[in-house]
């Protein structure tokens, strides 16, 4: 309205000439001019202002309807003002004016682009209904962003909905494309959307697109059109669409069992790699030190509480590291967890050394000792361990298999871990002396190895693998004080059915276990899955009380 | 030297167990705490029956699985007894508050309610979370007619003479959630995931769902069913198939996953993005309480269904909010500023008045009198509406409000319905179960029968 005041201002001077009807008439036609050239110059933007204004609105489904109004408007900051509203980077101000962040935080005017904000102001009302509006509206937009990621996210968000309507969009955004992946993807979307045409010529070019696309997303539609009612005749009518669906649905179905299987092996290495980990260390203590260590499992908690402090230290004193904090959580974690195996060994444990049943009882209690120890020092509650932003999300590595980066980090880290536990028995000379020891007590003592340090080294060791385990944990699953106790038995499990003494036994096990666990998951489903792996075990070790790998030793105690 | 090691070991155990009674932080506990504590290894001395308090049983897990969700019901209701000690008590005496921790442990809810009842002669018991808990502790509660205000939503298909259920049932909590979800605004869903832990509460609540489904017209084919144990925390599998699953349809996932099992599922569905405007979360065991451990931004969109939100805009809500904050303050609870409050809380603040209501109106704590007093008891809720507690079927009548999770661990409230609704003890949409009567004022009295105990008068079913 402001800009109208002008001609106001203007017609009530005239006004003050001596009145004529001419001159009168000359006024009313100049004032329909101005106004007239006024509404002209502001249709383009008005567009894009009015839906700005719905914006602003406190109902969402006036916000929807801005949407939908930003979308048609053909306006360029479209795109940015709907981006940040999907991002929750927008801001109304009190006066209803609308503020966009950017990436550094600094914000600017949606109408003028000048950066300036307001002190206070509200994100708008978006729940689901209104993102379900936004997404389609700002993805049809995006087809046309210099991104090649953004538009095949863009083509992605349409092709889950398999709009109609966005057929014409596609066309042109495929018309207009040169990324030849780009194209093959938005081929795939319209071929989906083509299907439900009338034209049983062009229901058979998508059925072929879809066969050349090779996407399994397309399996329930193909099987739909394949499929026959009640009455026995087909959905589909036309004989030759339909024996084309079915010969694409038979390719995609193998195609599927491949990606299935896939994923299932790398869930499962994800899997194993977790069950590795809590293992490892334990296939040191109980598997070359034959201690039944049922305080391992608080090994693996120790080191995620270490992971916790070494995160609320790193939040109070240096904020701005606070995504690097993990790796400053390995050596932490380390450090305290074989500092306590050392004095879990020294205090207790060499007293009992060739007394199972004793060990047993005797780690339990600390077991429980230690799980009391952090109750009282951390609450029972469980704390969290937040996830470094680069740990966030995933990738998709196929189409429909996403790896979380976290599982993927974990992988990685157990490899490390490994790595770093065979390089210290088999490079240093502690490694020598702790293999000796564990092969023949006696004559490695008669060979001037200290057996005492040894094994104080090596239950250290133990613990210390141990806590490595628990950092990685504690990205995946809750820290409290019993967390060990839900990894105790699987560890054992490992350990157990890989070997006793046999660090690759456990390697081989644990990837083993893991695999079949993942396999068998989405048949039996979680709970049965798991009984059915406790059996197999069950039976293997049946079959070899040794387990996997046996390890030959002429040690006394074995005898 | 061994055998010296051996005592020690043996110390040790006896001092955890000692311990483990009461895991309660030491910063809140009150001296009569520890006495109940130390009072459950030793017979009591005779003058503290006597004593010129009324004791009020606590019966919430402080460790395992479930203490994420059940620890802070425990400070709620030492808060309220606070405050109705502030105002002078009841019946010219103090409430005193006996705190025991059953450690996620449903055996040991058992035995911790037969102590808090037999030796610790508390008047009334608030407790337990989940339905397993409540079911080992029924038995307990009815041979010894005690009584328990339970205050978490659960599957329904019972009502006890000896229970007040202050949190929802099924039609007050699951059916409109997924209506909300096959509505327009919900998304318009034609296909359901139903994930659940794996024990009676999911189970059951599933097993409505599916026959409520299939009064929708929503096939077999179209809804699958999943269940993982207690603690459970590997759903990359799972989550990778929901996405599978919800190929080809509208798809919304119905969580009954409890305790801190929520947290690595949430984390995966962020991680595998998983978004909420495509397939819609609806969780009925997660509140702003769970969210507290979980980054709440890639769950944003992702639904619950509640009687009470915090974000709920009342003044009855600013109160108890400040109320709570102030306790959390005053007594140095752990992570004081980031305390929140949720649904069983407020469902446990309301449970508590209306308790000393009944006992104010009845002039004693006596169970039979306090029971047949309850049962017609109003009190405004932090929701903002007159809350009753249904004589009936011991049912509190429940507004219901359906949120998305926002950014900063809040709900937005999407939806909710005009007034409170009453309870179905027995759902109607299980055909075994819809001729079930629960009704404990005459003449039917009893919960779970089709006839009436005195058939002579002229008997109405009311359900």
């Amino acid at each position: 309205m402001r800009r109208l005041g002008k001609p106001g201002t203007w017609s009530s001077r005239t006004g003050r000439r001596p009145a004529a009807l001419r001159c009168l008439a000359a006024f009313a036609v100049s004032l329909a001019a101005v106004l007239l050239a006024t509404v002209a110059a502001r249709a383009d933007a008005s567009d894009y202002e009015s839906a700005l204004h719905s914006l602003a609105e406190p109902s969402p489904e006036e916000v929807s309807r801005g949407i939908s109004g930003l979308g048609s408007s053909g306006d360029p900051r479209a795109m940015g003002v709907l981006q940040a509203l999907r991002d929750g980077n927008l801001l109304v101000a009190e006066g209803g004016a609308i503020y966009l962040k950017d990436a550094g935080g600094a914000l600017h005017d949606a109408l003028s682009g000048a950066p300036s904000g307001p002190r206070a102001g509200r994100a708008p009302p978006v729940d689901n209904d209104v993102r379900r509006v936004l997404l389609p509206v700002l993805a049809r937009l995006e087809l046309r962003s210099p991104d090649r990621a953004v538009r095949l996210a863009a083509n992605e968000t349409l092709a889950d909905r398999g709009n109609d309507g966005d057929a014409p969009v596609l066309r042109d955004a495929l018309a207009r494309e040169t990324d030849k992946g780009v194209r093959a993807a938005i081929v795939s979307t319209l071929a989906e959307l083509d299907l439900a045409s009338t034209d049983p010529q062009r229901r058979l070019g998508a059925i072929d697109a879809i066969g050349a696309s090779g996407s399994v997303r397309f399996r329930p539609v193909l099987s739909a059109l394949v499929a026959r009612h009640d009455d026995g005749s087909y959905s589909e009518p036309d004989p030759r669409v339909r024996s084309a669906a079915d010969s694409v649905l038979h390719s995609l179905d193998r195609k599927q069992m491949a990606v299935d299987a896939i994923a299932g092996v790398l869930y499962g290495l994800s899997a194993g790699s977790i069950l590795l980990l809590s293992a490892l260390g334990l296939a040191i203590t109980f598997g070359l030190m034959r201690v039944i260590n049922m305080a391992h499992g608080e090994m693996l908690m120790l080191g995620a509480y270490a992971t916790y402090c070494t995160q609320v230290f790193f939040a109070a004193h240096f904020p701005s590291l606070m995504s690097w904090y993990l790796l400053a959580a390995v050596p932490v974690a380390l450090i305290t967890c074989m500092a306590m195996g050392a004095l879990l060994e020294r205090t207790v444990i060499q007293f009992l050394y060739g007394r199972p049943l004793e060990t047993l009882l005797a780690t339990y209690g600390l077991s429980l000792l230690l799980i009391q120890l952090v109750r009282s020092i951390f609450g029972a509650q469980n704390v969290t361990v937040e996830n470094p932003p680069w740990l966030a999300g995933g990738a998709e590595l196929f189409e429909g298999v996403v790896i979380p980066y976290n599982r993927m980090a974990v992988v990685l880290f157990t490899i490390v871990v490994v790595a770093f536990v065979g390089y210290i028995l088999r490079g240093t000379s502690l490694g020598l002396r702790v293999r000796a020891v564990t092969q023949n007590r006696p004559m490695a003592a008669c060979m001037g190895i200290s057996t005492r340090r040894v094994d104080t080294w090596t239950f250290a060791l133990g613990s210390g693998v141990g806590g490595l385990g628990g950092v990685a944990l504690a990205q995946l699953g809750n820290v409290g004080p019993e967390m060990g106790q839900s990894y105790i038995v699987d560890s054992f499990l490992v350990v157990v059915l890989g070997g006793v003494g046999k660090l690759m036994g456990s390697i081989i096990a644990a990837f083993g276990l893991g695999i079949l666990n993942k396999v068998l998951e989405p048949f039996a489903g979680a709970v049965l899955g798991k009984i059915v792996v406790l059996m197999v075990v069950v039976l293997i070790i049946q079959k070899r009380p040794q387990g996997l790998f046996a390890q030959r030793t002429r040690g006394v105690e074995d005898a | 030297m061994r055998k010296w090691l051996v005592g020690l070991a043996a110390c040790c155990q006896v001092w955890l167990v000692g311990c483990s009674k009461d895991a309660a932080p030491a910063g809140d506990m009150k001296p009569a705490d520890s006495a109940a504590a130390a009072a459950s290894d030793m017979p009591k001395p005779a003058a503290a029956a006597t004593t010129d308090t009324i004791k009020v049983g606590i019966l919430h897990s402080l460790s395992g699985t479930m203490a994420i969700s059940e620890t802070s019901l425990r400070d709620v209701a030492l808060m309220t007894i606070e405050e109705i000690n502030a105002k002078g008590g009841l019946l010219g005496k103090k409430l005193e508050a006996v705190v025991v921790d059953p450690a996620s442990n449903w055996p040991l809810f058992a035995e911790k309610a037969r102590e808090l009842l037999q030796k610790d002669k508390v008047a009334v018991v608030f407790g337990c979370w989940t339905s397993v808990s409540r079911k080992s502790v029924l038995p307990v509660f009815e041979e010894l007619n005690g009584l328990l205000f339970y205050p978490v939503q659960y599957e329904g298909e019972e009502s006890s003479y000896n229970v007040f259920y202050t949190g929802a049932a099924p039609n007050q909590q699951a059916i409109p959630a997924v209506e909300y979800l096959m509505g327009e605004k919900g998304g318009g869903a034609k296909r359901f995931e139903l994930l659940g832990t794996d024990y009676v509460y999911p189970r059951t609540t599933n097993k409505i769902l599916r026959y409520f489904l299939h009064s929708k017209g929503v096939s077999d084919d179209d809804i699958h069913e999943e269940y993982t144990p207690f603690g459970h925390n590997d759903y990359q599998t799972i989550v990778a198939n929901i996405k599978k699953f919800a190929v080809g349809k509208r798809t919304a996932v119905i969580s009954t996953i409890n305790g801190d099992s929520n947290v690595p599922f949430y984390k995966e569905l962020g991680n595998q993005g998983m978004k909420a405007a495509d397939i819609p979360v609806v969780a009925f065991s997660v509140g702003e309480e769970e969210l507290r451990g979980i980054d709440a931004k890639p769950l944003v969109g992702q639904l619950a269904a509640w009687n009470y939100f915090m974000s709920i805009d009342t003044p009855e809500n600013k109160a108890f909010i400040a109320e709570w904050k102030a306790y959390v303050k005053a007594h140095n609870l752990t992570d004081g500023d980031k305390r929140v409050t949720n649904d069983p809380m407020e469902a446990t603040y309301i449970g508590m008045h209306m308790w000393a209501q009944a006992v104010e109106q009845a002039g004693t704590t006596d169970v039979d009198a306090v029971r047949q007093a309850a049962g017609y008891q109003t009190f405004r809720s932090p929701s903002g509406f007159d809350i009753t507690l249904d004589a009936k079927n011991h049912h509190l009548h429940k507004p219901v409000f359906i949120g998305e999770v926002q950014a900063n661990g809040q709900f937005q409230i999407v939806w909710k319905t005009e007034g409170p609704i009453r309870a179905q003890a027995w759902s109607p949409f299980i055909p075994e179960s819809s001729k079930k009567v629960a009704d404990w004022t005459y003449p039917w009295v009893c919960g779970n029968c089709t006839e009436a105990k005195y058939p002579g008068v002229g008997a109405v079913a009311n359900k």
